[in-house]
């Protein structure tokens, strides 16, 4: 793992979904394993490229998707190393049975991409906006689930898990994230990332709002909250030694995702607490509700996802830190 | 073309194919018995004459895949490998025990020589697809066969991965469909029409044929005639009997076995392996 900060957090010239074709195209240069698989939105998701550069080794299925799982399942078995992606929606909820059975109890080897989670949906509404995915995806044995933050993170984290081999889910926005790291920066899965040291409470989020949280921390210094911001790009498995050492040294935690508060990041950071460290903590994300229409700026309003959410929550969960001593 | 002699040989492995199918089931006591006696003969083709496989080296990179779908119909899958010598046939008995390599539904990881994981009704079509595809793309001679049940098809999967055999021209897949008329809850006429099976494929771009399911030769000559369709995936609908082959089983899913009627079942093929020699 080597990080580098950006010195901003503006949002990046490069959008997710070019990066992921720019990476698609390096790895099959040099590993003729890699396929790459789509229902029907490879020119949403910008891997026309792609195709032009590798007719041969891009396989896209129609509007099929339990049928794409099931073929990257039987491309894996033949030796292949399938790259497969679709709306994060479908990727889960559709597809569940065949990533379940084809690919995970069958212990094969398929890389499932799942783009525009939760909000980032956006003006493709309630019916393409996945709040479950993160859960659904966890509750499958052995599944590694990550979430990247920008594209410096994303690029890194493809070429990583080409070369090991088993069951991931990767969902991500499509369009432009804010930047977070330089490009060169290297991760290392199931190990998260301090972003900003802090001593009063800690902030853990994952994709889009690992960028709310490091905003929400700027917001909590100016009133003199001193916040930790970790990014926790694997949801599964989790970091549980950085989560454990910081609800140590900070006695405090709000997690913040684009999910469901059940099931996803917060539930997974509640887990390893109740366990091993219980502090108080709280947790920012979709509380238990379905999608709707709207922009993302709108929909981060709606739901409750903006670092103004995460500031609020942090001085909420402070202040039941400090009843805790005093009582 | 088959000779007399090969004939013969292929119908007496379909009758221990059987045999061991139903002293395995017995064993336990209860399994799918009709579901894997309807696949006997298909089986004994694809094993005793038609794929390309080494038994000592079951994932022999060059090797013929066979994909049962129909993953409930692993008992038959399990006896005819362990005939062919990839595991001993005592292993037969343990099907189904604590901590077995033979569990009800077929597993890659468990059982040696099985080549995917099924059971959940549909996925070993397209997993099937994919195989053929995979090899394809590695130009490599090989054939995946695909056995589906007739139940089976009631399953969306297997029709999306029809139009996607079609347009990937998968010609090293031939798949068949194990049209024994009963699904678990009666004849599958009753519940969820199929109707011409071979004209829904071939209307889906596929090369289809319909023969006896029970006829060795017959089975045998459709898929040579399938191999000369290069760009077509190839469905070869088995007109079978569920239960073919032990009274007993006539019709039956998933039941229980008793002592006698195993009993019964075996002099059944015994039977009729001698009337062959």
């Amino acid at each position: 793992m080597n990080i580098m900060l950006a010195k901003e957090n503006l949002p990046e010239k490069v959008e997710m979904r070019q990066v992921y074709c720019d990476t698609l195209i390096e790895m099959s240069e040099a590993d003729d394993r890699v396929v790459v698989l789509d229902a029907d939105l490879m020119t949403a998701m910008g891997t026309l490229r792609y195709a032009k550069r590798f007719p041969d080794r891009t396989i896209n299925c129609g509007i099929q998707e339990a049928n794409m799982i099931g073929v990257a399942a039987g491309l894996s078995a033949a030796g292949k190393i399938p790259f497969a992606h679709t709306f994060a929606a479908f990727a889960s909820r559709r597809a569940l049975d065949q990533v379940f059975i084809s690919g995970a109890y069958a212990k094969l080897n398929i890389k499932i991409i799942g783009s525009d989670p939760g909000i980032t949906a956006a003006l493709n509404g309630g019916t393409h906006m996945s709040f479950e995915d993160l859960g659904i995806m966890r509750a499958i044995p052995q599944m590694t689930v990550i979430e990247p933050a920008d594209s410096s993170a994303f690029r890194d984290i493809l070429k990583k898990i080409k070369d090991v081999y088993g069951m991931f889910y990767v969902r991500l926005v499509r369009k432009n994230a804010i930047k977070i790291y330089e490009e060169g920066s290297t991760f290392e899965i199931g190990k998260s990332v301090l972003l900003k040291n802090g001593s009063d409470i800690t902030i853990i989020a994952a994709g889009f709002c690992v960028a709310e949280a490091l905003e929400a921390a700027r917001m909590l210094e100016a009133k003199g909250i001193s916040a930790r911001v970790i990014d926790m790009f694997t949801i599964k498995p989790i970091d549980k030694e950085a989560v454990i050492k910081s609800a140590r040294e900070t006695g405090a935690v709000v997690t913040a995702e684009n999910h469901n508060i059940i099931n996803g990041l917060g539930s997974a950071v509640a887990e390893v607490l109740g366990e091993h460290m219980p502090v108080p903590m709280g947790r920012i994300g979709i509380k238990d509700s379905f999608g709707e229409v709207g922009p993302v700026d709108y929909l981060k309003k709606r739901f409750e996802i903006t670092a103004q959410d995460i500031a609020a929550k942090a001085e909420e969960v402070l202040r039941r830190k400090y009843q805790e001593r005093t009582a | 073309m088959l000779d007399e002699g090969k004939i013969k040989e292929l119908k007496k492995f379909a009758a221990k194919i059987r045999m061991e199918t139903i002293k395995e089931i017995g064993s336990l006591g209860i399994g799918h018995v009709g579901s894997s006696l309807s696949i006997a003969d298909v089986l004994a083709v694809l094993y005793g004459e038609v794929m390309n496989i080494d038994p000592k080296n079951p994932r022999w990179e060059d090797r013929d895949w066979l994909i049962l779908s129909k993953g409930h119909a692993g008992p038959a899958l399990y006896a005819t490998l362990a005939l062919k010598g990839y595991f001993p046939m005592e292993e037969l008995e343990t099907l189904n025990r604590p901590g077995t390599n033979l569990p009800s539904h077929c597993d890659r990881n468990r059982t040696v020589g099985v080549d995917m994981t099924t059971g959940s009704l549909g996925q070993g079509a397209s997993a099937a697809a994919g195989i053929a595809l995979g090899l394809k793309m590695e130009n490599k001679k090989s054939y995946v066969y695909l056995i589906l049940g007739d139940g089976e098809c009631n399953e969306g999967q297997v029709w999306e991965m029809a139009l996607f055999a079609s347009q990937f021209k998968l010609g090293n897949l031939i798949a068949f469909v194990d049209y024994n008329k009963k699904q678990l809850d009666g004849d599958t006429k009753d519940i969820c029409d199929l109707g011409n099976l071979a004209g829904k494929f071939e209307e889906f771009g596929w090369h289809a044929q319909d023969v006896d399911g029970h006829d060795v030769e017959q089975i045998f000559l459709a898929i040579e005639k399938a191999k000369k369709h290069p760009d077509q995936p190839s469905m070869i609908v088995l007109n079978t009997i569920k239960g073919y082959g032990c009274s007993f089983a006539i019709g039956s899913h998933n039941i229980p076995v008793s002592k006698e009627q195993v009993e019964q079942a075996v002099k059944e093929c015994e039977e009729a392996i001698s009337s062959l020699n």
